[in-house]
């Protein structure tokens, strides 16, 4: 567990020793305060839900972005080696690198909370639902970043790894969106799949242990996958 | 201390590490030397656990490379080739971060950093960004980071690659230094630096290993004869005749300048023909300006082994 700290620690230093962090957490204030001030005015309720909707979408596009230097930086500039041949596990590597990433992408939406006094200034807002819609939040982040972790493993190109990840991100947010409302068992498979049904539920106030379970199990098999992916260069 | 057995990897139909051999005892500079593409780096990689071989075995400190993974790895330090550093970190701050990596004990921490830096002759730039640095500082940041857990064995790949020849001097006698402590396996393709730090030298090509002794060994072995080069004054067509008359002379080169006459004879292995060659020339009325032997050196060696592949196992 010790190496997993050492590597959280220098991950989350480098992040805000180069200027990604702060782009990323400027950009994600830009558009979630935008999507955040027009839902308002056009629902004229004090609730995040409506904009919390279009926020999936952003975090769809930057939580790649974050996730896309873990593997893929040391792979091109050969960090990994002198890395990968110190005493440490790929397992504590992988995953100190995952909560990093994930730290990160908390870090990103903590600002959101101006937006709860915002709506507790200007009208009641129900709190269960918006603990509830954090809780889902954070959860759906540690799946993003664990998408993204991994595809960042697979490569040395830090932009081919953002775009994957980028890409199987939305598909299964359109996934989710495309199969909801639709019967028959195609479409309850898809809708289980796609993150969109799972974290609708979440905003609407309800924590539900089949969503938990969806989203904990699928980041904990993808961080897994990824460790694989870690070690395969040592397999004969 | 390492022991490696029948190793080879093969890339696509290529063998990058051909089926080698070889020991590197306790206490030992070995020098892997060898031409571009000649499998250095490979080896080094499965020695360090970095990828597996495709057969063979290899220990380290009595540990499997591929079994043992992490016990192997706790008792080396590695610097790789070009030495990759994090490049937004400090030098100090990278040193620790290798340190907790490398479970250096909390109390022993600052200790271990403090020397290596002290042995590294890096203190005035400890506190500077690594991207920053010049190449001979990143390459001793790197050797720092080989040396703060204190490993018994270090892998030096191209320890003073791209270097200019003070630093040159400076990281060789660090090495030298460190040879003292600890068994030492380093690859180069600098024959100077083999013959100056190296008890032991393995020469290698194309993933083959052509040769290995002492570099001392290999130059008296390997002495195809040597070469002797005459300026004379007198007449060149008889001096080259006499010349040739003489026991063990393999070749006369003659170069006819007029007045003065060059020659280079070759003689046969292990031949000292100097003596004969004055009192020949003296009886042919010829006045000897210059005589010259020139030695076979390890360059030498090396040329010939890896553009002849001569299989000079020993
Ligand atoms: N990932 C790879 N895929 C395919 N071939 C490779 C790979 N890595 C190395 N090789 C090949 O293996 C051979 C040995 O390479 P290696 O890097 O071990 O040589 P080297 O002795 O370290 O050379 P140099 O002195 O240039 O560093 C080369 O022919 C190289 O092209
Ligand atoms: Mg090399």
């Amino acid at each position: 567990m010790t190496s997993t700290g050492t590597i959280f620690q220098r991950e989350i230093n480098a992040y805000f020793l180069s200027p990604i962090a702060y782009v990323i957490i400027a950009v994600f204030m830009v558009f979630s305060g935008y999507f955040f001030s027009v839902m308002l005015g056009l629902t004229q309720e004090a609730t995040l839900r409506y904009s919390l909707a279009y926020t999936q979408f952003i975090l769809s596009i930057l939580t790649p972005v974050i996730t896309m230097r873990l593997f893929a930086e040391e792979n091109k500039t050969g960090t990994i080696e002198p890395l990968m041949t110190a005493p440490v596990t790929d397992f504590a590597v992988v995953f100190g690198k995952f909560l990093s990433a994930w730290a990160l992408y908390n870090i990103m939406i903590a600002p959101t909370a101006f937006y709860i006094i915002f709506l507790a200034w200007v009208g009641s807002p129900d709190y269960g639902a918006i603990i509830s819609s954090y809780i889902g939040l954070i959860l759906m982040g540690g799946l993003f970043v664990a998408i993204g972790l991994l595809v960042s493993a697979a490569t040395k190109n830090q932009i081919v790894a953002a775009v994957i990840g980028i890409v199987a991100l939305l598909i299964l947010l359109v996934i989710g969106l495309a199969s909801t409302g639709n019967e028959g068992w195609f479409y309850s498979c898809l809708s289980y799949l796609g993150t969109y049904d799972h974290w609708d539920t979440f905003t609407k106030g309800l924590i539900d242990t089949r969503d938990v379970v969806y989203y904990s199990s699928f980041t904990a098999l993808l961080i897994f996958v990824a460790v694989r992916i870690v070690e395969s260069r040592r397999w004969r | 201390m390492i022991k490696v057995e029948q190793l080879a990897k093969r890339y696509a139909d290529v063998f990058a590490v051909d089926h080698i051999s070889f020991e590197v005892n306790q206490g030992e500079i070995l020098g892997l030397l060898g031409p571009n593409g000649a499998g250095k780096t490979t080896t080094m990689r499965i020695l360090t656990c970095y990828m597996p071989a495709t057969s063979g075995t290899a220990t380290v400190a009595g540990y499997d490379v591929f079994r043992d993974s992490i016990s192997v790895r706790k008792q080396i330090g590695y610097l790789p080739e070009n030495v990759p550093l994090y490049p937004e970190m400090r030098v100090k701050e990278y040193l620790t971060f290798r340190a907790k990596l490398k479970k250096v004990p909390h109390r022993e921490r600052k200790l271990k950093i403090d020397e290596c830096i002290e042995k590294c002759r890096i203190k005035e730039v400890q506190n500077q960004i690594i991207g920053t640095l010049s190449k001979g500082y990143r390459q001793r940041v790197g050797l720092a980071d080989t040396l703060v857990h204190d490993p018994k064995i270090l892998i030096l790949d191209e320890p003073t690659i791209g270097l200019d020849p003070n630093q040159i001097r400076q990281v060789r006698q660090l090495i030298k230094e460190l040879g003292e402590k600890h068994t030492i396996l380093l690859s180069t393709h600098i024959l100077p630096e083999v013959e100056m730090l190296c008890g032991r030298v393995i020469i290698i090509n194309k993933g083959k290993i052509v040769a290995m002794d002492t570099p001392s060994n290999l130059e008296s072995q390997l002495k195809s004869g040597s070469n002797i080069v005459l300026e004379v004054r007198g007449n060149g067509e008889k001096i080259k005749n006499a010349l040739s008359s003489i026991k063990g002379v393999k070749k006369v080169v003659w170069h006819d300048k007029g007045e003065v006459n060059n020659f280079a004879v070759e003689a046969e292995k292990g031949m000292d023909i100097r003596e004969d060659i004055f009192s020949n020339i003296v009886k042919n009325n010829g006045v000897i300006r210059e005589m010259k032997q020139i030695a076979v050196t390890l360059e030498e060696i090396f040329h010939q082994i890896t553009t002849q592949e001569q299989e000079v196992m020993t």
